[in-house]
């Protein structure tokens, strides 16, 4: 589904992704994990077009993406949620939701009609807040929600836009322990591995073992380590990089 | 039920308030008929400039070169093609004109935000000022250009005085496109178009990334906000029957802004009653004192640090105290 090739990316003199390559296939859920400025944003950064490679390819659906706009990106089918949450806090839960939907469809230049006439739109955002457990803050501003609801209403937009691959940064960071699984269990049972995939930058590493199948180790820009979770993690020298332990 | 009977309630306003419109002109002198005709051109003017400030979050200080753009675009086919001056060819006129000029400046301007914005839409309204002073022999200079009494639909109004007009056929036209246009920007506000630009304005990040291509929506509210600007322009022309170079100049343009926050800008109809009080505002203040740039001073001191939701949000304040001790509510 995704192959990225020799990506590189360079912020001045400093290079924050330094020749990084890999797939994903439909139906897996990767997570990456890294010390902090290791490049994982970054990485995402340039998947979803939010900002643009020195060097590299990306193929998405077998197509050169590389050059593409984030607007085209989305149309294909890549969606992400941010590190710090980024809603629209003069819109209701239920509009930051339904821009998405109307945006994936086409409509979102239609100017002759209010937004609550479009039935079918409103019914599949509204149904896309059940899925997530927001229903019943539709009508609130982003303001009122706790940091928890904030963070599942930047992913429910994500997964609104109809997405193939879902970029999650740190989906779960900022969030009270408790909630945090109660977070994953939504995303989880929300993607559906017939024909999404998802990569997911995480720091708990209780995440990473329980929900995802796949680990890429990010350090300095460079990928060391790529496989299953535990295995990954029993390499000294990912623990060292990851833990400071065992090298 | 209760929405419903909300809606019911604000319908019935509504059909009330445009009633009292049409009645106006039997209740209230002629010179103040006149002087709220111009205040309806401001509201339109008033109406488009805050689809730029409150829904897309862009503060034009140039939106005076819209409606400068409008009013010239009737008087300069009335001194350039006689023929062709007619209303119904001259409203268009003023409105393609404006919104052709706004596409250029737009395709500039929506680059960059807050004040980097603010300058440029500055800069570019004092360009088409010093245009209007310099290109003397084109466009008549300082002197501006006289705007007749155009026919409609093959009625010329002949030997009919400025005041007659405008007393009578030109009121109800000018209600109804402040009508038309209020309709229409009311739906563009709450289309899926006005909550993409309301998402540009509030998460420019964000929109970019579910997939709303942000300079290009921030491109059409200009061009819709000009063209508002450019229609009011024209509008306004037949009421005062003459457009001078001072309709692009920055002070004009301040003056949008200052009536859109008298009136409040976070609400939709703040700039249509802020243009209509501003308009009364400064000519008895004109009228009343020389020092009546004093009192348009500390009225806007006022509004900013007193009522910064306008007269309109004080008034949703005021209303929603009344009801909060209303007796029925015990």
């Amino acid at each position: 589904m995704l192959v990225v090739r020799n990506l590189v990316k360079d912020f001045g003199k400093m290079r924050a992704v330094n020749r990084v390559s890999f797939q994903i296939k439909e139906g897996e859920v990767v997570s990456l994990v890294g010390p902090n400025g290791a490049g994982k944003t970054t990485l995402v950064n340039l998947i979803s077009g939010h900002i643009m490679p020195d060097e590299g390819e990306i193929i998405f659906m077998e197509r050169n993406i590389t050059r593409f706009p984030p607007h085209k990106r989305i149309k294909m089918g890549i969606a992400r949620n941010f590190q710090i949450t980024q809603l629209f806090p003069e819109l209701t839960v239920l509009d930051n939701v339904r821009n998405c939907v109307f945006s994936i469809r086409g409509l979102i230049g239609q100017f002759f009609k209010p937004s609550d006439n479009y039935e079918e739109v409103t019914s599949r955002a509204r149904e896309i807040l059940r899925r997530f457990h927001l229903d019943h803050l539709e009508g609130e501003l982003p303001a009122n929600l706790s940091e928890g609801d904030k963070k599942v209403l930047d992913i429910a937009m994500a997964y609104a836009l109809e997405s193939r691959l879902l970029l999650l940064d740190e989906p779960t960071s900022g969030v009270a322990t408790s909630d945090k699984f109660k977070i994953m269990e939504t995303i989880v049972k929300a993607i559906d591995r017939s024909k999404m995939a998802a990569m997911i930058v995480e720091h708990d590493m209780d995440i990473v073992f329980d929900y995802t199948d796949r680990v890429l180790v990010l350090r300095e820009g460079t990928i060391m380590a790529d496989g299953v979770p535990r295995q990954v993690m029993e390499e000294p020298e990912v623990r060292a990089t990851l833990f400071g332990i065992g090298a | 039920m209760a929405g419903l009977a909300t809606k019911r309630k604000k319908t019935g306003a509504l059909v009330l308030l445009i009633i009292g419109f049409v009645l106006l002109p039997q209740v209230i002198p002629s010179y103040q008929l006149v002087l709220l005709e111009s205040g309806l051109c401001f509201a339109i003017l008033g109406l488009g400039f805050n689809l730029l400030l409150r829904y897309t979050g862009l503060l034009s200080f140039g939106h005076g070169a819209y409606f400068a753009a409008g009013a010239y675009a009737v008087g300069m086919i009335g001194r350039y093609a006689p023929e062709l001056y007619r209303m119904e060819v001259l409203i268009p006129a003023a409105i393609v004109f404006s919104a052709i000029l706004a596409a250029i400046f737009g395709f500039v301007c929506v680059r960059h935000t807050r004040i980097f914005f603010s300058i440029l839409t500055l800069a570019l309204s004092m360009l088409v000022f010093a245009t209007l002073v310099k290109l003397y022999y084109v466009t008549g200079g300082s002197d501006g250009i006289r705007v007749g009494i155009p026919p409609v639909l093959g009625h010329a109004f002949k030997g009919m005085r400025r005041p007659q007009f405008l007393e009578g056929f030109y009121y109800y036209f000018l209600l109804g496109w402040v009508i038309v246009s209020v309709a229409f920007m009311y739906l563009l506000v709450r289309s899926p178009f006005g909550k993409a630009i309301q998402a540009v304005r509030d998460n420019e990040i964000r929109a970019e990334m579910i997939g709303i291509r942000v300079k290009r929506f921030r491109w059409w509210a200009f061009l819709v906000s000009g063209a508002y600007a450019g229609l009011a322009g024209g509008l306004w022309s037949f009421v005062n029957g003459h457009v001078t170079p001072e309709l692009a100049h920055w002070v004009f343009s301040g003056e949008v802004v200052y009536m859109t926050l008298l009136g409040g800008f976070k609400s939709f109809a703040g700039p249509i009653v802020g243009a209509i009080v501003f308009t009364f505002l400064k000519l008895y203040a004109v009228s009343g004192t020389e020092y009546w740039m004093l009192i348009i001073g500390i009225t806007l001191i006022g509004i900013v640090l007193l009522l910064p939701g306008g007269l309109v949000g004080g008034l949703v304040i005021l209303l929603e105290r009344a009801k909060a001790r209303a007796p029925w509510r015990s």
